[in-house]
């Protein structure tokens, strides 16, 4: 990536995530699901720790990537925030009210206002109910009448995503991968919400629908001003649409920071790892100036993550101290404002090659020797 | 560059010197709601040591062609045309029984999700020995060792306590790394990976990618690589085919096609794409519309209902008449080649940076 580039996108991220007002404040978010286990009586003998002690801030109209591979706890803080969940501990805080455990009634009001977009277009819409209804139901549950009656409201909101107004009366069946997550998007806005949840709504489709879906939501997020919990494993795509990024493994967060930042400067050495693995397209005659981080083996079980710093098992760094003392998420030196890392011995801010590749993975290391010979 | 050198759709035979040819391959499929034309006129080459990449998305034919390749289609409502050869042997009106000697001995395949392609009733150890049981006549004992082997090979931690495992007991990443050993056990000439990374985190179908690469170089063999993931095809194709509606519209060394890409659908790809690398001032530009139904697909050039640039060919070509795919490194389409390289420099280079 040329300076050129760079820097006009630097001063227009930092102008997108000047403090705006906060609009969800989660802190310390822990979500751990029992797992039971015993013959005759079945007890409780340990817990999936899906997210632990997660800190995260969305602004008003800002868009916020979460990243992180399977089993990161990424979809799980997403619906923890929703309250699709019950938290086990922490703090979520909408426009200022506790909802951490809100009941059913007091979140009422605060439900019209987040709303969730799912991965899967196929299983989140209802196949016996036509287009118009499952748009027009958010608004029947809570009661609104918008003017014009609720069926113009469908109607404009179908013409908004990019569809036939006409196609109120069809069935999800009726319509492709693409098509169905327009209506997904139509019904999380059908109650003009304040924050989305998007997770992964993208990931399902094929590339050429993607960037359509892609252009829509960015649409839906700069014209009506909505902030966006953007949850993917797809780094481009996040790149492409959040202003600040979130990156997460074994339910932790282990960096976050503007998106420049964690793109063009990341600290942590699984963030390293994470961009290095993404695979690129060379569009253009130049050699690659990329690192080449290949880590070993998968993620760790979440039921028994390891002690103090949870990637140290993965990490090239790693020492001692890792095992022992949990790193907090802070700004270390040489940070921008605003970007925090979760480690002891943070890397270089930078992604440009290495004078030597690190690979951990053994096969890898035996084949690539055996070649040099 | 080794892909065809050859006119598409010429029933000539091939050369010695093409190791694994397809030609004027059509797969039609009959369903209830007609015929479905899921492959119709693909060509292409590979030759030893070199890898193919076929991209396209999904429903564009890249995985029904090669399961035809080795047989695994229904032939009950399955009609095949056209030519398969494997080191001078014909595939397509090969007999069962002469396929099942070809499978998993001299062309082995990789699938997308290893949970469902592996047996979950055997050990992984007794699914990788099977093959090489069956083809190398070894006896149990050594057709284990030869397990353990390859288990060490693709970096499986603990291999002689794992060879006996289940695949339940692998994580996703081991999985895969399982089903490469199956494939290479018998070092197979030719290997097909269909997809073989697309369930698998980033940080994972890095480990495996280079894996395949370096096994690659060992080993020899061809591979065909079958994704719908541009970044994943530059890292590994030699070659690349631009597949879109059971059709090659594009063919090239990977480097010429997605430097300089001369097929509108290629372009709408590239520019539909976000990169690590890209602005972020430029905005995705997609391609409109969605792929077409193959059960009627559009007459003419297939992707003209979704191209803006029909107006530039004039008249009602790109309807009417379907452009051919030229020898060597060439793209389907009606423009002109002045015309493709103005296009690219013009609108979509700069939609690239």
């Amino acid at each position: 990536m040329s300076d050129d580039v760079t820097l006009p996108a630097q001063q227009g991220s930092a102008s997108a995530s000047a403090p705006s007002e906060v609009l969800l404040k989660v802190a310390g978010l822990t979500k751990h699901f029992p797992v039971y286990g015993g013959f005759p009586i079945k007890r409780k003998v340990g817990a999936v720790q899906a997210v632990d002690d997660v800190d995260l801030t969305v602004g008003a109209g800002e868009s916020v990537g979460l990243v992180g591979e399977s089993g990161c706890g990424k979809s799980t803080t997403g619906r923890l925030i929703t309250r699709l969940m019950e938290p086990t501990g922490g703090r979520i805080e909408y426009a200022g009210r506790d909802i951490t455990h809100a009941s059913r009634r007091q979140l009422a009001p605060v439900r019209s206002e987040i709303q969730m977009i799912f991965q899967d277009p196929y299983s989140s819409l209802n196949p016996r109910q036509t287009v118009g209804t499952i748009i027009k139901s958010p608004m029947e549950v809570n009661g609104i009448n918008p003017k014009g009656g609720r069926d113009t409201k469908v109607r404009e909101l179908l013409e908004l995503v990019g569809l036939n107004p006409e196609h109120f009366n069809r069935f999800p069946h009726e319509f492709s991968g693409g098509q169905r997550q327009r209506i997904g998007v139509a019904r999380a806005l059908a109650l003009n919400p304040k924050l989305i949840v998007a997770d992964e709504p993208v990931s399902a489709l094929d590339v050429s629908i993607q960037a359509q879906v892609v252009n829509l939501l960015q649409k839906v997020q700069q014209e009506l001003g909505i902030a966006f919990l953007f949850i993917a494993h797809d780094l481009a795509v996040v790149r492409h649409f959040s202003q600040r990024v979130a990156v997460m493994y074994l339910g932790k967060v282990v960096e976050v920071g503007d998106r420049v930042s964690i793109y063009s400067r990341p600290r942590h050495p699984y963030t390293h790892a994470l961009l290095s693995a993404v695979p690129e397209v060379s569009t253009i005659d130049e050699p690659e100036d990329r690192e080449r981080i290949r880590l070993a083996g998968d993620v760790p079980s979440p039921i028994l993550p390891p002690s103090g710093c949870r990637f140290r098992t993965r990490c090239w760094k790693a020492q001692d101290k890792c095992a022992s003392e949990v790193p907090p998420l802070v700004r270390i030196d040489g940070n921008h404002e605003g970007h925090l890392t979760a480690c002891h011995f943070p890397e270089q801010p930078t992604t440009a090659a290495r004078d030597e590749d690190i690979v951990l993975d053994p096969a890898l290391t035996a084949l690539e020797d055996t070649g040099k010979d | 560059m080794s892909t065809s050198t050859r006119t598409e759709g010429a029933a000539a035979p091939t050369g010695p010197d093409s190791f694994f040819s397809v030609r004027d391959l059509r797969v039609r499929f009959s369903t209830e709601d007609g015929v479905v034309k899921a492959v119709d006129g693909l060509s292409f080459d590979v030759e030893r040591g070199r890898t193919l990449g076929i991209v396209g998305e999904s429903g564009s034919g890249k995985s029904v062609t090669n399961l035809t390749v080795l047989g695994l289609h229904n032939p009950k409502t399955t009609t095949v045309d056209g030519e398969i050869v494997l080191d001078g042997k014909e595939l397509v009106t090969a007999t069962e029984k002469e396929l099942e000697k070809l499978r998993g001995n001299k062309v082995a395949m990789i699938f997308q999700d290893p949970l469902t392609a592996l047996s979950p009733y055997y050990t992984v150890g007794r699914q990788i020995a099977e093959p090489y049981m069956k083809h190398t006549g070894a006896s149990k004992k050594e057709a284990r060792a030869r397990a353990i082997e390859m288990l060490t090979k693709v970096g499986i931690p603990q291999p002689k306590v794992r060879v006996d495992d289940y695949p339940h007991q692998f994580s996703g990443g081991m999985r895969q790394r399982a089903m490469i050993a199956m494939a290479l056990v018998c070092d197979p000439d030719l290997l097909i990976a269909d997809e073989p990374t697309t369930a698998l985190d980033v940080t994972v179908q890095a480990q495996i990618l280079d894996l395949l690469k370096d096994l690659q170089q060992e080993f020899g063999s061809a591979i065909v690589f079958i994704t719908h993931d541009l970044g994943v095809i530059s890292d590994m194709a030699d070659d690349l085919l631009v597949m879109y509606a059971g059709r090659a519209v594009e063919r090239g060394s990977a480097a010429e096609v997605l430097r300089s890409p001369r097929h509108p659908y290629t372009w709408g790809l590239l520019s539909s794409m976000p990169r690590l690398g890209g602005s972020l001032d430029q905005p995705l530009s997609p391609i409109p519309g969605s792929p077409p139904s193959m059960l009627n697909p559009p007459s003419g050039c297939p992707f003209h209902p979704r191209c803006a640039f029909t107006d530039e060919v004039g008249g009602d070509r790109c309807a009417t008449e379907r452009p051919p795919l030229g020898e060597g490194r060439a793209a389907a389409c009606h423009l002109t080649a002045e015309q493709k390289q103005t296009l690219f420099i013009d609108k979509i280079q700069p939609r690239l940076r």
